[in-house]
């Protein structure tokens, strides 16, 4: 494999441009929104070259339709948008999950609700691990907290959402995706995955292959929506990831994901600093949360301060993972100014 | 004996779940035996949309992916980007197309995606059980329109394939109707030069075909066949209203 190790100064939504094209998806289907429009600029400009296709659709409810199409065909491709476009894609997704579609959505999100505006924000945790739009599914759902991971993760969520036939998400924000940082554009060694023997592409020498998510036979349903359980369920097992810092001395955790765990860190090494035993839990994985990685490290540790930038959501998964005896506190910010890690300190210290 | 009429092989045989005197089943054989006589049964791939359309892949010895509501024309230019080497097609109905997924079918058309479009005009809702239209034609007595459609309250039938010829993207644009043997066997043309449009790679193609819904209508098969050509025709007329003669790239 040819592998630049060089490191290039790129913005984050750049790098998960350069991450999509470096794990094959060669179609992209999008809509302007702010601010995520390098990667359709981005991808404008390259994916034709190499043979691909790129569609400025009319809406975003076109982008993850002609998303899922070229799925269907067994194609890699992707489609990217900021909240309240995604917020348009959810009646797609929920198709997708229904439909066992792979299909990479990258959400540099914004802040809201309704248009809010274009500053950072994790206000749509929710919207991204409780499955967003109507019935019972799951996505999974990656978190990046630094150009670097905007470029792995996106060829990771290829390979996962392939290997489980199931849509998958970039959750970033709005600082991840506009800030430069060094990238090392190495590519990944693509997962084993399973043939892809479910796709359309004409009926030559075998019966019909149908892809759909409306089940009307008695049973059919129930069993369908057992076996997408089944595969969550196997997510939780196989795919989840997160990192600790400072976790194995520490009395005190931070857990926060993405933009909030950069500052965060910051905040640890300040307390560390200061003699405090502060670690950082930094889950990569939302959808499928690392529940049990969180639950070990409160067999030790008996308080937990979570940090997000809204008023509260991943909490409650901190929440339900921890041990009923640890004491889980919370330090929320909406959208606006970024809290300084000096808060975040500030914050340590009234519980420690 | 010879065997002068025959299933098209591009159906499976099995009976169409189509009420008596739905034209949709008529529809369904047009397109299948198009596919056969272009021989690309094995390179055709159907989005079935929302409606009595959906079960499509019940009835077509092809691969098929079903599509959210009004989003089939969306969904089957997704599948012609990525292969190019194939044949897609969608049959929407008129809630489909002409309501909940009209910016979809409009920005399909004027991209001049190379696919077809089937499209299902009864003037009613079928599958919901006989809602008004976005073509329901006015006076006309839906289950939400109890006085009859009053464009003071509901607009006007929306013309579709007129609205489809203005787009520069589209190639082939005809308006058919089923109801009789004159009106099948041009109707039968018309399924047919759409999907050769695609063949030849000449951009979007539309057929609009006037069907009926007896069961919605509450007229009898014969009576609503009757309601096309007095009723409809006239405010819908029938004949081709677009052909390209070359790709505008060549």
């Amino acid at each position: 494999m040819d592998q630049n190790l060089e490191k290039i100064l790129v913005r984050g939504n750049e790098a998960v441009a350069m991450g999509a094209i470096d794990a094959g998806c060669r179609l992209f289907f999008g809509y302007p929104i702010t601010p995520q429009n390098e990667i359709p600029e981005y991808l404008s400009k390259h994916l034709p070259p190499l043979g691909g296709e790129f569609i400025q659709a009319e809406s975003e409810i076109a982008s993850i339709n002609l998303l899922l199409g070229a799925s269907a065909t067994g194609a890699r491709a992707m489609s990217s948008s900021s909240s309240p476009g995604i917020s348009l894609m959810q009646e797609g997704i929920s198709y997708m999950a229904g439909s066992e579609l792979p299909a990479v959505i990258v959400n540099i999100s914004r802040s809201g609700p309704g248009l809010g505006g274009i500053s950072a924000s994790q206000g749509d945790y929710f919207q991204a691990t409780r499955g967003g739009g109507h019935g019972d599914y799951r996505m999974i759902v990656l978190a990046p907290s630094t150009v670097q991971e905007m470029y792995d993760l996106t060829c990771l969520a290829f390979d996962l959402s392939d290997k489980y036939r199931n849509p998958a998400m970039i959750l970033g924000d709005a600082l991840i995706g506009q800030m430069k940082e060094p990238l090392i554009r190495r590519k990944p060694q693509q997962m084993d995955l399973p043939p892809k023997d479910w796709k359309l592409t004409g009926a030559k020498g075998r019966k019909p292959n149908k892809i759909k998510s409306l089940y009307l036979q008695e049973g059919e349903l129930t069993e369908h929506n057992w076996k997408l359980y089944q595969k969550y369920e196997k997510m939780k097992e196989e795919e989840v990831r997160f990192e600790t810092v400072n976790t194995e001395d520490a009395r005190f955790v931070i857990a926060a994901f993405g933009s909030m765990a950069r500052v965060s860190k910051t905040a640890m090494e300040l307390a560390r600093e200061e003699g405090m035993k502060v670690g950082l839990f930094r889950p990569i994985t939302l959808f499928p949360y690392p529940e049990k990685a969180l639950y070990d490290i409160s067999t030790r540790v008996k308080q937990f301060l979570t940090v997000e930038l809204n008023t509260g959501q991943m909490v409650e998964d901190v929440r339900l993972s921890v041990g009923r005896d640890a004491q889980v506190f919370f330090y929320g910010k909406p959208p606006g100014a970024l809290p300084p890690p000096e808060e975040i300190l500030e914050e340590i210290k009234k519980y420690y | 004996m010879e065997l002068v009429f025959k299933r098209p092989e591009c159906l499976i045989d099995v009976p169409f779940h189509f009420c008596p005197g739905c034209h949709h089943g008529i529809a369904h054989r047009l397109v299948a035996e198009a596919i056969d006589y272009f021989k690309i049964r094995e390179k055709t791939i159907g989005v079935a949309s929302v409606g009595c359309s959906v079960f499509m892949y019940d009835y077509f010895n092809i691969d098929v992916l079903e599509a959210p509501h009004g989003r089939a024309s969306a969904v089957a230019s997704g599948v012609k980007r990525a292969r190019k080497d194939l044949i897609v097609f969608t049959i929407q109905g008129d809630g489909d197309l002409g309501a909940i997924g009209i910016g979809e079918g409009i920005h399909t058309a004027n991209r001049g995606e190379n696919i077809t479009l089937i499209f299902a005009n009864n003037g009613i809702y079928g599958m919901t059980g006989g809602q008004m239209a976005p073509t329901t034609l006015l006076g006309q007595k839906t289950t939400t329109s109890p006085y009859g459609r009053d464009f003071t309250y509901d607009g006007y039938p929306i013309r579709m394939a007129e609205m489809m010829a203005t787009l520069e993207g589209s190639a082939f644009v005809a308006r058919v109707a089923v109801n009789n043997p004159a009106n099948l066997m041009k109707a039968k043309k018309a399924v047919r030069k759409a999907f050769q449009m695609q063949v030849e790679e000449m951009g979007f193609s539309f057929v609009e075909i006037l069907m009926s819904c007896p069961t919605n209508w509450g007229l009898s098969s014969l009576e609503a066949n009757r309601r096309v050509e007095e009723e409809m025709i006239p405010y819908f007329p029938l004949g081709i209203l677009k052909e390209r003669k070359m790709a505008d790239y060549l």
